[in-house]
């Protein structure tokens, strides 16, 4: 059994931190990744609004240190998974911001070919094996992804894909609102009995959807209890800084890894939108928003880039947002001009081992005369 | 494709002197298919250290050892989530649900994750999975007990369906649906487990959508799947003594189901009777019955009959249990109704 501790980190001096001590290359391409995943929001809510965009849209504009910052912090071949609020991680991860963007225009060019949507991005090459839809519904899986990269290390002795087997952890996240669902309490007990190497990420941004994280969850200042209850290592920071992020969370993940075991951790965060493209947002004030727009993750790095470290210059940062806009701009083009899904992907991708007589309708099972011919006339 | 009379291509013998229960060759199949595949592992409640909690995993623990027999605490949603993303990744999880009317609590992840996985990542990951336990009632355990889920669970595309109706097909369902890279929901019957019957010692994969038919007959098409299967053979014993010869056709998987034979007895005998343990509205009895009607309607010359479990909550009572259940003398009474 794992030991518990329960430790809360301030924000690093930032100059002494791990991430500081980084070159400049890999600091100015976290900028870079940070100014594509709110530019790529911007274009995303200004899609919904001209209805290109259908559906249930979540978007992540403020939170994105929260992805970025963890997701730098790990190997590009441990799993991750999340919730419905997801382009960042699937950028984060890699994913060309194209087939994001024509996932969510319902695109045959999409990373789940106009399958998933907004909510579901799946990426394989990238190890990002969803967007989940169901609140906490993605915590029993991540749990099961951690527990099978431990069984490839342990049991297998080899990869699946007959490389070497090493060790891996899964990152998990989640929003505050999935604290209070049984799935993540299940997960958690089986990761701390089982010894799961799964780091549960709550991206608290302080409101499940309009309701205040007090008003629906216990202990809401304490949660590290939560994890102790489980035989959990905790870990509360700030969520808004970049390079705080990598310095408190790539040790933690470190060990984590080494140790196989598991995970929780607590980024205080917030978004500037409201819970999706939908919301009024009347249960908050203006003044809220502002406070931790001042302490935006983009400003706070590039501040630190530009003025304290003075690796890069203001030209060389104009260039990096008008490439970014570009890039972003060009992923719209590309989901706007792709096409639509054929009709036959209807039927596609609903079994690996796709026979007879699964369905009563379908394209392999239409007989004359069958009623409900749904392919009739297509 | 007609139905299986007899052994067909490489399945062995369904009669020999080899005579195990129904536990013992679910078991028989999930052994050797651990022993020649690494990535299969067990989980549930009381698989390892209880042996079983109706002692189907019964010396797998000492074989496979606590890494691949994995006892669980009592939280389906959140083992069977574990298994979702362990076969997402790449291992086949066998995932024992002590009775299937306790996977109602899992219900999130067994039918949002596991059979539309593949869909929703446009074919990048599917969900290789087994899900089986006890299904049905008749052990007087009362309403939540009892769940028959076909119904309820095989309105979901995506998943496949087995339901073994004795030893012989448990055996080759089971090994089928472990090697299917599909989820696959294994229905078995706590009823049924201490059932004995000529199993062959190797093993063999029965393929799914091919229904077997028991008994030749021109007089009706008797279908059924899992436990009422058995009930059918003895209603078709006692209308034998009749001079009524039937068709009994075992569908051994609902998903994929093999309308096909059903379609050729019917057009034989131009009659049918489904018999279905679970309840009528909306059951897998009235989807066969939608089938036959849409495919060969002008060959029937009275309309389907099926024969289904009462449509109230299962009861405790033995008599009333009873009366709920179907059985053979049902079973008789519709057939002879039809003719």
């Amino acid at each position: 059994m794992p030991t518990t501790t329960t430790q809360t980190r301030a924000g690093n001096n930032r100059a002494k931190g791990l991430a500081a001590k980084l070159p400049d290359k890999t600091l100015h391409g976290w900028l870079r990744d940070l100014l594509l995943m709110r530019e790529f929001e911007l274009r995303t809510m200004a899609a919904y609004q001209q209805a290109k965009i259908g559906g249930f849209c979540h978007v992540y504009n403020g939170q994105e240190a929260c992805a970025l910052g963890t997701i730098r912090s790990v190997e590009p071949d441990d799993p991750v998974i999340t919730a419905y609020r997801d382009h960042g991680h699937a950028l984060a991860r890699g994913m060309d911001p194209k087939f994001c963007m024509a996932e969510m225009f319902g695109k045959v060019t999409g990373c789940a070919k106009g399958k998933g949507g907004s909510m579901h991005m799946f990426d394989k090459p990238n190890w990002l094996f969803g967007g989940h839809g169901i609140v906490s519904a993605q915590t029993p899986v991540g749990a099961g992804l951690a527990f099978a990269a431990r069984y490839e290390w342990e049991v297998l002795k080899k990869g699946l894909d007959g490389g070497k087997a090493k060790k891996k952890v899964c990152l998990c996240y989640l929003g505050d609102g999935a604290l209070n669902q049984g799935a993540l309490h299940e997960a958690m007990n089986l990761a701390g009995l089982l010894s799961i190497p799964v780091i549960y990420i709550v991206e608290n941004n302080g409101y499940s959807m309009g309701t205040a994280i007090h008003r629906g969850t216990t202990m809401a200042k304490d949660l590290g209890r939560k994890a102790a209850a489980y035989g959990i290592e905790y870990l509360e920071f700030d969520g808004m800084d970049m390079m705080d992020v990598y310095d408190n969370f790539k040790p933690f993940a470190d060990v984590l890894r080494d140790e196989q075991r598991p995970g929780f951790v607590n980024l205080k965060t917030y978004r500037y939108q409201g819970h999706s493209m939908s919301d009024p947002q009347k249960y908050r004030e203006k003044d809220e928003v502002l406070t931790y727009q001042e302490r935006d993750p983009i400003v706070t790095l590039s501040d630190y880039l530009l003025n304290e470290r003075e690796s890069l210059t203001d030209e060389q940062y104009k260039d990096m947002q008008k490439d970014v806009k570009a890039q972003v701009r060009a992923a719209v083009e590309y989901a706007e001009e792709s096409p639509e899904p054929d009709l036959s992907e209807l039927y596609s991708d609903v079994y690996v081992n796709r026979e007879k007589n699964l369905s009563p309708l379908g394209p392999d099972v239409y007989v004359e005369g069958a009623g409900n011919a749904l392919l009739e006339g297509n | 494709m007609s139905a299986v009379m007899d052994a067909v291509g490489a399945l062995p013998p369904r009669t020999g002197d080899r005579v195990i229960q129904f536990r013992e060759a679910l078991r028989e199949a999930m052994s050797e298919e651990m022993r020649n595949d690494e990535r299969i592992f067990l989980l549930g409640e009381e698989v390892a250290q209880y042996k079983g909690a109706y002692k189907v995993s019964e010396g797998m623990l000492e074989e496979f050892g606590p890494k691949r027999i994995i006892d669980t605490p009592i939280s389906e949603n959140g083992f069977a989530g574990l298994a979702i993303g362990a076969a997402m990744y790449g291992l086949k999880p066998i995932v024992e649900f002590m009775s299937w009317s306790f996977s109602l609590v899992a219900a999130d992840q067994i039918l949002n994750n596991a059979p539309k996985m593949l869909y929703m990542s446009g074919g990048q990951w599917g969900c290789p999975a087994v899900f089986r336990g006890n299904d049905g009632a008749g052990g007087q355990l009362g309403s939540t007990h009892s769940w028959c889920v076909e119904a309820l669970y095989a309105n979901v595309p995506g998943l496949k369906m087995a339901i073994p109706s004795c030893p012989y097909d448990a055996k080759g369902l089971l090994v089928t649906a472990i090697r299917d890279p599909d989820p696959v929901f294994f229905l078995e019957s706590e009823r049924m487990l201490g059932d004995k019957a000529h199993v062959p010692e190797e093993q063999y994969a029965i393929p799914f959508g091919q229904a077997y038919k028991h008994r030749e007959g021109d007089a009706c098409t008797l279908v059924s799947f899992g436990r009422p299967v058995n009930f059918c053979l003895e209603a078709a014993d006692e209308l034998a003594t009749d001079g009524i010869e039937v068709d009994v056709l075992d569908m051994r998987t609902i998903r994929p189901l093999d309308i096909d034979s059903i379609i050729e007895s019917v057009k034989k005998t131009n009659r049918i009777v489904i018999v279905d343990q679970s309840w009528p509205f909306a059951g897998i009895a009235s989807e066969v019955m939608a089938q036959v009607c849409e495919r060969c309607f002008d060959w029937l010359d009275h309309p389907p009959v099926r024969v289904t479990t009462d449509d109230v909550p299962t009861p405790y009572s033995k008599v009333l249990e009873q009366a709920y259940l179907p059985n053979a003398g049902k079973i008789v009474k519709a057939v002879k109704g039809a003719l």
